[in-house]
């Protein structure tokens, strides 16, 4: 039989193994390295030398042990477990997350439905407000106007109102859970990890569960994924900028009888404003990143161009997207990083 | 010191103690006496003060000097309660600070006591004027308000028309002058002052001693303050205490505690200055003699320094001592010597002035 049989002989468990299913043991071929040694026409019953004694795995065991399952049965029944509280969580989520799908809706449609005309002036006078730049809103319109007139006009301004529309949100939820990671050590302890796996998992394993959960025709499938993926830096600088407050300003604070609200607004946010700043950039450029990945699972703009790219081996069209988005990346990078050094100048003349 | 003096801030029995459990480290060091090292060492707790009993008067300076890490912040920021105290009384005009909740705590911290700071620990994001306005704004004054009394607290600290700009663009000696101000337009009678001028540089810090003397004689307000230098210390104090590892090893009056220190500690502390500049008359005459035809008069305030080169040299020279044109004492140019031999540690602590000088041979 397979490998580790005298293991379960020795230990006395045989007749716990055959407890498993015994039809299915003996059914057809389990594993690759079955498979092969069939095809090769070797007798599995020989004996297998030590070198390729396979890792005792769960499914290597359970060849010798009816009653261990295979690891397939792990992963069908993660699967399982999750379908089975799906529509839970869906009774949950649905409701709360709708504003989401309504905001992308509405955005996409506004993004679509100015004029070019419009839009684009729009954008600059945008520009001029945040970074207070001539020069960079003259940048901003260069390119844009660029990316019409190679026809990705409509493309980038989809992908445009997304980042708008979640980087917005990261914002407005980001910022109070830092202060209140920043207020409390067991909130920050128990934050980080979070923050930590949603930062290392890849993108593309958030699509998974949500897939489950939302219909893909719903924006806010994929706006969850961009949001998931890109508050993490906002929260992770609101919190630290505001940590870094000088001790001795706060405790000035405290003797002069402030309250928490007016420390709070008086003096650690605006302190940690340039913190809070960089931390926006950061959420920006990786919204963007994950707005391109999000394609897959129907967000429109430059992605979609670009897996039709690499679906279709359209290679121009793909390459030309792509430029697309790195030029989309760099005017959102300059006009955040000017706004960020506003912030910084007028703190740094205080400093 | 006045006997009628009332008692503005009084500290009883109090204890701090760092760590993760001082409640339980407390008898320890109450009851058998535990060291800070062995405290550290033994429990992992540190002790920040042990059994602090002061008497702080109304409308004087109390000075609190200490070598680096001897529990001063510590102590200054037990009396606006910035730190809990492990045991005793804090108590400011009869009432006690542990009783009093959040609300009354703030009111405390906002109108009825200030706080100048080492690093100065001004608002950067805020200009100077808003930053002087700081206990204005706190409690919510109107902006005219704010900027009336920011104005008023900076011009008289020698800050005319800088208002607009920002700390940051001040020098250090500008900079806590503004911390001043700040204090000072908060309307307290107690103003809180922690190694206030350590971080200046020494002509600019001389400087800022005379206008707090200068504001003092003015506002007579309960300074509490705290240095580690002794020449500072002697300058501002009407009553000094001198701690040393978080415990008071000598307080009084500084003329005294200078000619007689208790402790070897002190006698470290004292050995290094210029005990004619620092001595007064008062201290080393002979109070209420008499003596026909003096050598001349002097004022019970002048320095031992000024009646030396008045003498100039001569060693058998008598004084008279007037007070306001009226004679308290004499001083025999002997004593006035023997006072400027630096004095080994006194077993007792006699009241000012009447215990006898001791030369240390
Ligand atoms: N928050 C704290 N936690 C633990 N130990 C402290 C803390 N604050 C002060 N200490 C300790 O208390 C002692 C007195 O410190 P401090 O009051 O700052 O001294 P000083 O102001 O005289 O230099 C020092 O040994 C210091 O290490
Ligand atoms: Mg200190």
């Amino acid at each position: 039989m397979a490998t580790y049989d005298g293991l379960f002989r020795t230990l006395g468990l045989e007749d716990w193994c055959a407890r498993g299913d015994p039809a299915e043991t003996s059914a057809a071929p389990q594993s690759m390295r079955d498979l092969l040694a069939q095809t090769r026409g070797e007798d599995p019953e020989a004996g297998i030398p030590l070198w390729d004694t396979p890792f005792p795995s769960l499914d290597a065991l359970h060849e010798s042990c009816a009653a261990i399952p295979q690891s397939r049965e792990l992963t069908r029944g993660l699967e399982q477990g999750f379908l089975d509280i799906r529509h839970v969580l869906k009774a949950g989520l649905d409701p709360v997350t709708q504003p989401l799908s309504v905001a992308l809706r509405n955005a996409l449609w506004l993004f679509q439905e100015t004029p070019w005309w419009l839009m684009i002036p729009l954008l600059a006078l945008l520009v001029l407000g945040v970074a207070r730049s001539v020069k960079l809103a003259v940048f901003v319109v260069a390119t844009i106007a660029f990316l019409a007139f190679i026809d990705l006009y409509d493309e980038a301004m989809q992908t445009l109102s997304i980042i708008f529309v979640c980087a917005a949100i990261c914002v407005a939820f980001g910022v109070p859970i830092g202060i209140l990671m920043s207020r409390s050590d067991a909130m920050e302890r128990g934050t980080i990890p979070i923050l930590d796996m949603l930062q290392t998992l890849p993108p593309f394993v958030y699509l998974i569960p949500l897939i489950f959960l939302f219909s893909v025709t719903e924006p806010k499938l994929y706006g969850i994924a961009i949001i998931l993926y890109a508050i993490v830096p906002v929260i992770r600088l609101t919190n630290l900028g505001i940590r870094l407050v000088d001790k001795e300003v706060i405790e000035a604070a405290d003797a002069f009888g402030m309250t928490r609200r007016q420390k709070l607004w008086g003096v650690q946010v605006p302190l940690a404003l340039p913190n809070i700043m960089a931390g926006v950039n950061q959420t920006i450029m990786m919204s963007l990143a994950m707005v391109v990945i999000a394609s897959l699972v129907s967000a429109p703009g430059l992605g979609v161009l670009v897996l039709r790219g690499i679906r279709n081996l359209e290679l121009g069209v793909g390459l030309v997207a792509g430029l697309g988005i790195v030029l989309l990346a760099v005017i959102l990078d300059r006009v955040t990083k000017a706004a960020l050094a506003r912030v910084d100048k007028s703190t740094a003349a205080r400093q | 010191m006045s006997d009628t003096a009332e008692t503005k801030i009084a500290l009883r029995g109090l204890y701090k103690i760092f760590g993760a459990h001082p409640e339980e480290v407390l008898p320890l060091v109450r009851d058998e006496g535990m060291g800070k090292a062995d405290l550290l060492e033994k429990h992992g707790h540190v002790l920040g003060l042990r059994d602090i009993n002061i008497e702080m008067q109304a409308g004087k300076i109390t000075v609190i000097m200490g070598l680096s890490g001897s529990g001063k912040s510590t102590l200054i920021r037990h009396l606006n309660r910035l730190f809990e105290p492990t045991a005793g009384e804090i108590l400011v005009d009869g009432e006690d600070v542990m009783k009093y909740g959040e609300q009354d705590l703030r009111r405390l911290r906002r109108e009825r006591m200030s706080m100048v700071f080492q690093k100065f620990a001004l608002m950067p994001h805020r200009t100077v004027l808003e930053n002087a306005g700081l206990a204005q704004s706190v409690r919510g004054a109107e902006r005219k308000t704010l900027e009336a009394e920011a104005t008023r607290w900076l011009d008289r600290v020698g800050l005319e028309g800088v208002g607009h700009q920002y700390p940051a663009q001040l020098s250090g000696g500008m900079q806590q002058r503004v911390g001043l101000a700040r204090a000072l337009a908060a309307n307290s009678d107690i103003m809180l002052m922690d190694e206030a001028f350590s971080a200046l540089d020494p002509l600019i810090r001389t400087d800022m001693q005379t206008l707090l003397l200068d504001l003092q004689a003015e506002l007579s307000k309960t300074v509490v303050f705290i240095t580690h230098d002794l020449d500072e210390a002697l300058r501002l104090a009407d009553h000094l205490v001198i701690l040393k590892d978080g415990a008071i090893v000598q307080q009084g009056e500084p003329q005294h505690i200078l000619l007689h220190p208790n402790d070897p500690y002190i006698v470290d502390f004292v050995s290094d200055i210029n005990r004619a500049r620092v001595l007064r008359v008062r201290s080393v005459m002979k109070k209420g003699a008499e003596r026909e035809n003096p050598t001349g008069v002097v004022d019970a305030e002048d320095t031992l320094e000024s009646v030396i080169a008045r003498s100039e040299g001569d060693t058998d020279a008598v004084y008279r001592v007037e007070r306001d044109g009226k004679p308290v004492g004499v001083l025999e140019m002997r004593d006035l010597v023997r006072a400027l031999v630096p004095m080994r540690p006194a077993e007792d602590t006699g009241e000012a002035g009447t215990a006898p000088l001791r030369a240390a041979m």
